[in-house]
């Protein structure tokens, strides 16, 4: 069977399964379609949560941008993973003790405020829309390069797939199908990485290969060393040492961690467990889903870097295998003989390089590169398509429930029937569907520069507003109303400033304390924190039966 | 009937104890280990691996998973001291 018809075959089965479950678990309720009826098991939910939790971004493009940085790729590692113990410890149960249904909802109540409730909406979508177009980009990509299909028809391919389970089930069918996306994800990414480590140091564990002596016919010697080795002959950094500054990095894992315990797709997850105790172990299983596929992505990052030096550098154009043919025909490899020599130079000086390779490779054709069976191949696709799926899916239950939820029912028409309310999240989220398809199909330019942002955004304002809600029963509307607004503007213009208004500067000499735009949604969070403290300070504390609310959170039952 | 922290004193700032262990270790695994003296780390050698790039890639992970699970059982262990169970 040829590589294409398995890719096929594979997608096609996986598409089924996710039909499946959809019919099969329709709702009824709009506690049903927001949360799932609060009934989904813990282990299905730490299941679910993963596949929610990791992107397209995690699947497809995380390894490369690692290889391609060595160590500083640790910032994603740590600072996505990291940020998943302060939502376990500091948010998660509490939220699900609160047990409503959006995150709106409840820094609108923990606020006593409408105005706190829409900045929170407003956040909500913006964040959720930034991430869902680069999902449905990443479903449109992979159904171009392996199935050779138009970008578009991928992406309106995706779109049905979701539209169907999502405007059907809500949660509840949100919820199955991404438990059965997290296996075939976590399927696809770990075959090629267990076949590689085993071609090239004869572990059948990645994570111990990554630190074994390579076979003698990859050159032999420990793994890190070579490739340390291999990265300063051709002039780049040494693989695992640093090359930004340890400020920087610092401020970058944080933001991240914040953000990431700030996103509401994340959040929304833990209300669909049945009670306190059921959310704390969730998001333990959760975390050990993860775990699997980020200890296993830097190993791919350096077994493949190392494979891709050792096939292309110094060798002849001609006697290149097949994949870099195909591969160069998707412009994510590219080679120009500057020297005339016929042969590959792979080079960290731009003046002698002649060979530029897209990040995404690294996942993508690795198998190829490793030559591992065609199987193994399509099955990469089948993962990318699941984990941008699941986590579009997510994504888009926000910004229905923000619609129907935040503003129809606790605004704008408190009387509507729960008959209604259903109907309506059912719109919204064939709204939104088509909202991210367009932007998946036309992309704007700057969707790498955005997803940064949406990141800031979230711990800018989220963040510290939740965990105060929590930790602090004196904090009132007023504190966290204008530190929401302070973190969100300050983080906005800095990153605006550096993306678009004045990019020369976009570098480490131009960066306000060294600090890159990626990284300054960490001061945004301390500044709304700082801003909170003392407008609360100066005004009155909250009303009697918010902080009873707020007792009453903070312990189980 | 809802629980709340008047019915059980003591239980919030037990629990309040954990999370300042369990978050001083995430942070001192995170951001002093993982980032501030990773270089100071690195001499230290194992396998393959220096020891402040191992932790920057995979200990890290590591220790947050057994921080997630030391939780969960602390906190269960808090609950049935205070006997607040939700299970039903």
């Amino acid at each position: 069977m040829s590589i294409q018809v398995m890719t096929y075959l594979f997608v096609g089965i996986t598409f089924l399964l996710y039909i499946s479950i959809a019919i099969k678990s329709r709702a009824s309720s709009t506690s049903d379609f927001y949360i799932a009826g609060a009934h989904v098991p813990p282990l299905a939910n730490g299941l679910a949560t993963a596949a929610d939790w990791m992107s397209a971004a995690s699947f497809i493009s995380m390894a490369g941008i690692i290889s391609f940085m060595g160590r500083d790729g640790s910032v994603y590692l740590m600072g996505w993973t990291g940020g998943y113990v302060l939502l376990a410890m500091l948010i998660a149960p509490y939220l699900r003790d609160f047990g409503k249904f959006t995150v709106p909802d409840f820094i609108g109540e923990r606020y006593y405020s409408q105005t706190a409730r829409m900045v929170a909406l407003l956040c909500a979508i913006f964040v959720s829309f930034t991430y869902v177009a680069g999902q449905m980009r990443g479903v449109g990509i992979v159904f171009s390069r392996f199935l050779e299909v138009d970008i578009n028809l991928g992406v309106l391919i995706g779109m049905t797939i979701v539209f169907f389970y999502a405007v059907l089930g809500g949660m509840k069918g949100i919820t199955y199908t991404q438990v059965a996306q997290y296996c075939v994800m976590i399927f696809a990414f770990m075959v090629p990485a267990i076949f590689i480590s085993l071609l090239m140091t004869g572990s059948v564990i990645p994570q111990v290969g990554f630190g074994s002596e390579l076979n003698p016919e990859y050159g032999g010697g420990y793994l890190l060393d070579r490739l340390d080795g291999l990265n300063q002959e051709l002039g780049f950094a040494a693989y695992t040492e640093s090359i930004r500054s340890k400020l920087d990095v610092f401020f970058i894992t944080a933001a991240l961690m914040f953000g990431t315990a700030g996103l509401p797709h994340v959040i929304i997850r833990f209300f669909t467990v049945p009670n306190v105790r059921a959310a704390r172990k969730s998001a333990l299983y959760a975390l050990i889903f993860i775990a699997i596929l980020y200890t296993t992505a830097p190993t791919i990052a350096a077994f493949a870097r190392t494979n891709l030096i050792n096939t292309v550098s110094n060798v002849e154009y001609s006697a290149m295998p097949e994949w870099f043919k195909t591969w160069e025909a998707t412009n994510l490899i590219s080679f120009e003989d500057k020297n005339n020599d016929g042969r590959i130079q792979y080079l960290a000086d731009p003046e002698t390089n002649e060979l530029t390779v897209d990040r995404d490779i690294i996942v993508l054709a690795n198998p190829e590169i490793a030559q591992l069976p065609n199987w193994v191949i399509a099955l990469v696709a089948a993962g990318g398509l699941a984990a941008a799926l699941s986590t579009a899916a997510g994504l888009l239950l926000v910004i229905s429930s923000s619609i129907s939820h935040d503003l129809l029912k606790s605004n704008l028409m408190p009387n509507i029937s729960e008959k209604k309310e259903l109907l309506s999240a059912r719109i919204a989220i064939f709204f939104a569907v088509c909202i991210a398809g367009y932007f998946g199909m036309n992309p704007p330019g700057f969707v790498a520069e955005v997803v940064a942002f949406a990141f800031g955004l979230a711990s800018s304002s989220f963040f510290p507003a939740i965990v105060l809600g929590i930790f602090y029963k004196r904090m009132n509307k007023e504190g966290a109303i204008s530190g929401m607004l302070v973190g969100i503007i300050f983080t906005a213009s800095y990153i605006i400033y550096y993306t678009f208004i004045n990019p020369a500067a976009d570098n480490a000499e131009g960066w306000w304390l060294g600090i890159s735009p990626e990284g300054i949604g960490t001061l945004g969070t301390i500044l709304n924190f700082f801003t909170a403290f003392v407008v609360c300070y100066f005004t009155s504390a909250p009303p009697e039966e918010v902080q009873a609310m707020v007792e009453d959170i903070r312990v189980p039952g | 009937m809802k629980h709340t922290e008047k019915d059980s004193p003591g239980y919030w700032q037990e629990n309040i104890k954990i999370l300042t262990i369990l978050m001083s270790i995430w942070f001192i695994v995170s951001f002093l280990l993982g980032i501030v003296f990773v270089d100071q780390l690195d001499n230290i050698r194992f396998a393959g691996f220096k020891l402040g790039f191992w932790i920057s890639q995979q200990g890290a992970i590591f220790i947050y998973v057994l921080l997630v699970y030391v939780y969960l059982k602390a906190m269960d262990k808090l609950d049935k001291k205070y006997k607040l169970n939700d299970e039903n």
